[in-house]
């Protein structure tokens, strides 16, 4: 999801506006609320994965691409913004580092795409690079931080299909929360995590975050 | 943003950079194979012309089919405008016809603003008589930035027929917006009476201009709204207020040449400055599409009339 907050029912439609600029958060200040006016903030988040259990996952995943795809040689790794992104250049990194070469990763933003786009205003586009390779015939991984309704998957399937032809595309996601709405699934899962849609998952990373982890919580309090 | 783009001044400054941030992200999709976004797929865009344009129309046309919106084009030219019909009454028309946004070119100054008062669409100005054109002014501003890196301190000449001119009008103001300075040059009777409360310079001397000028914007000689002798012959105007190439030698090396179109070749520019490559003549009208697809976007892309909730709308 390009969201950073993936809250449950009605909430996820008037999820968090994207969250471009804003600073470095740390876990208090999650609780503020500033960059989730409408969904009610994560204020008393659990950790359900740490920064060393999120390395883990991530390599993990990295020798399950290897083992599916023969090596890799074929890849390209598109995250869909805003997570998504340094998800993918992880992963392209640990790639090029046990295959000893280059992996492509990019990006791909998926708003002009969304279902729900008529549902709140307009919203500001993410950046989308495709790697100088392009997409045609190759195996295209699309990472992104929390599966949930699929429907961000659905609207990348169809950005995907304007940019070229890939011989197969396949799904990986730091988090796999459940409550599909479409039959969409995740072919690396870096944890499943069994939630109601009354709660929270948050995924923070250094690069957009300050921090790495994972965090689950009910809805604050309202 | 308001619903509607009516005057540049609408425009906050994060308003201006979320239309050409979107506008560059949406420049990168020309480039692909499929150059089509599903996004405005069911809207219906008017384009609603009561004067001559080529490159404006095409522009918003070009731009609302790219994102697959419905387009229906209206020339006042044989409709029933052309019978006498008030805008008014045209405008109830488009209204029947469910208009989520009409682009709107008019002979008079302030038509768009009267008919964003008839209908519940989004209505876009696409140059109202001699008042505003604010969509030239974000394509103008958009190619600044991708030549030039920023706005930000930039240093502008526009130079011509600013009393005619509703790009000269709109661009002073958003260039202001985005903090560029802005200097008009102009013989003293193409200058409007009140240029003295606009937010920039006035110059009556083209090559003392240029030396410090980043990027210098050449207007049309509008005669046909000229219905007395502003200058004495148009080869004077020319000689004083044209951009030749010993003018083009004075700019500083980075500087760029821009004009809205469409050119009076050797009136307000010569042929050799228009085709030189410091010249951004034709890339203006490529980065017209995508700063109005990043305009209806904007104004359309999200929760529209029927959706929004009834205390936002």
């Amino acid at each position: 999801m390009t969201h950073a907050v993936h809250s449950g029912g009605a909430g996820q439609a008037a999820g968090s506006p994207e969250a471009s600029g804003a600073g470095p958060l740390t876990r208090s200040a999650v609780g503020t609320g500033q960059r989730q006016p409408r969904t009610a903030p994560l204020t008393d988040g659990k950790v359900v994965l740490e920064a060393a259990e999120i390395g883990r996952a991530l390599t993990r995943i990295t020798h399950e691409i290897l083992e599916r795809t023969d090596g890799a040689s074929d890849v390209v790794l598109l995250g869909i913004p805003t997570r998504g992104v340094p998800l993918a250049h992880r992963l392209a990194a640990r790639l090029s580092q046990v295959e000893a070469r280059p992996t492509a990763a990019g990006s791909l933003d998926v708003t002009m795409y969304r279902d729900d786009l008529r549902l709140r205003p307009a919203r500001a586009l993410r950046h989308t690079a495709v790697p100088a390779t392009g997409v045609d015939g190759k195996i295209v991984v699309l990472v992104d931080d929390v599966l949930y309704s699929g429907r961000t998957v659905r609207a990348a399937l169809d950005a995907l299909g304007d940019i070229g032809r890939p011989r197969a595309v396949q799904l990986a996601v730091l988090v796999d929360r459940g409550h599909r709405e479409l039959p969409i699934r995740a072919d690396y899962v870096g944890k499943n995590l069994p939630t109601s849609q009354r709660e929270v998952v948050q995924v923070l990373l250094a690069e957009t975050d300050g921090e790495d982890a994972v965090l689950l919580g009910p809805v604050g309090a309202r | 943003m308001n619903r509607h783009l009516i005057s540049a001044a609408d425009l906050s400054r994060g308003d201006a950079l979320l239309i050409l941030d979107t506008a560059e992200e949406l420049a990168q999709a020309a480039d692909r194979p499929i150059r089509k976004l599903p996004t405005l797929r069911g809207r219906t865009v008017v384009n609603l012309f009561y004067e001559d344009s080529t490159r404006t129309r095409i522009s918003f046309e070009a731009a609302a089919k790219r994102l697959s919106a419905d387009v229906i084009n209206f020339s006042a030219k044989g409709s029933s405008v052309a019978k006498g019909e008030s805008l008014k009454d045209t405008a109830q028309t488009l209204e029947a016809m469910g208009a989520d946004a009409v682009v709107i070119r008019h002979q008079a100054s302030g038509a768009p603003h009267r008919l964003a008062g008839w209908v519940r669409g989004s209505v876009v100005n696409a140059g109202d008589g001699t008042h505003e054109h604010p969509t030239q002014a974000l394509l103008d501003a958009f190619t600044m930035r991708r030549r030039l890196g920023r706005i930000d301190g930039l240093r502008v000449a526009i130079v011509g027929d600013v009393l005619h001119s509703r790009v000269a009008r709109s661009n002073v103001l958003l260039l202001r917006t985005l903090g560029a300075e802005v200097t008009l040059v102009a013989p003293p009777t193409l200058l409007p009476v009140a240029v003295s409360s606009w937010p920039c310079e006035v110059s009556y001397d083209l090559s003392g201009a240029l030396p410090k000028a980043d990027v210098v914007m050449m207007l049309r000689v509008q005669a046909e709204r000229m219905n007395a002798a502003y200058f004495p012959t148009v080869r004077e105007y020319s000689r004083r207020y044209g951009l030749d190439a010993g003018r083009l030698a004075l700019l500083p090396e980075h500087a760029i040449v821009m004009h809205p179109g469409p050119m009076n070749r050797g009136v307000e520019i010569a042929a050799e400055v228009a085709d030189s490559p410091r010249s951004t003549i034709v890339e203006q009208v490529a980065n017209g599409v995508s700063v109005r697809m990043a305009v209806l976007y904007l104004l359309l892309g999200g929760a529209g009339l029927a959706e929004r909730p009834a205390e936002v709308a």
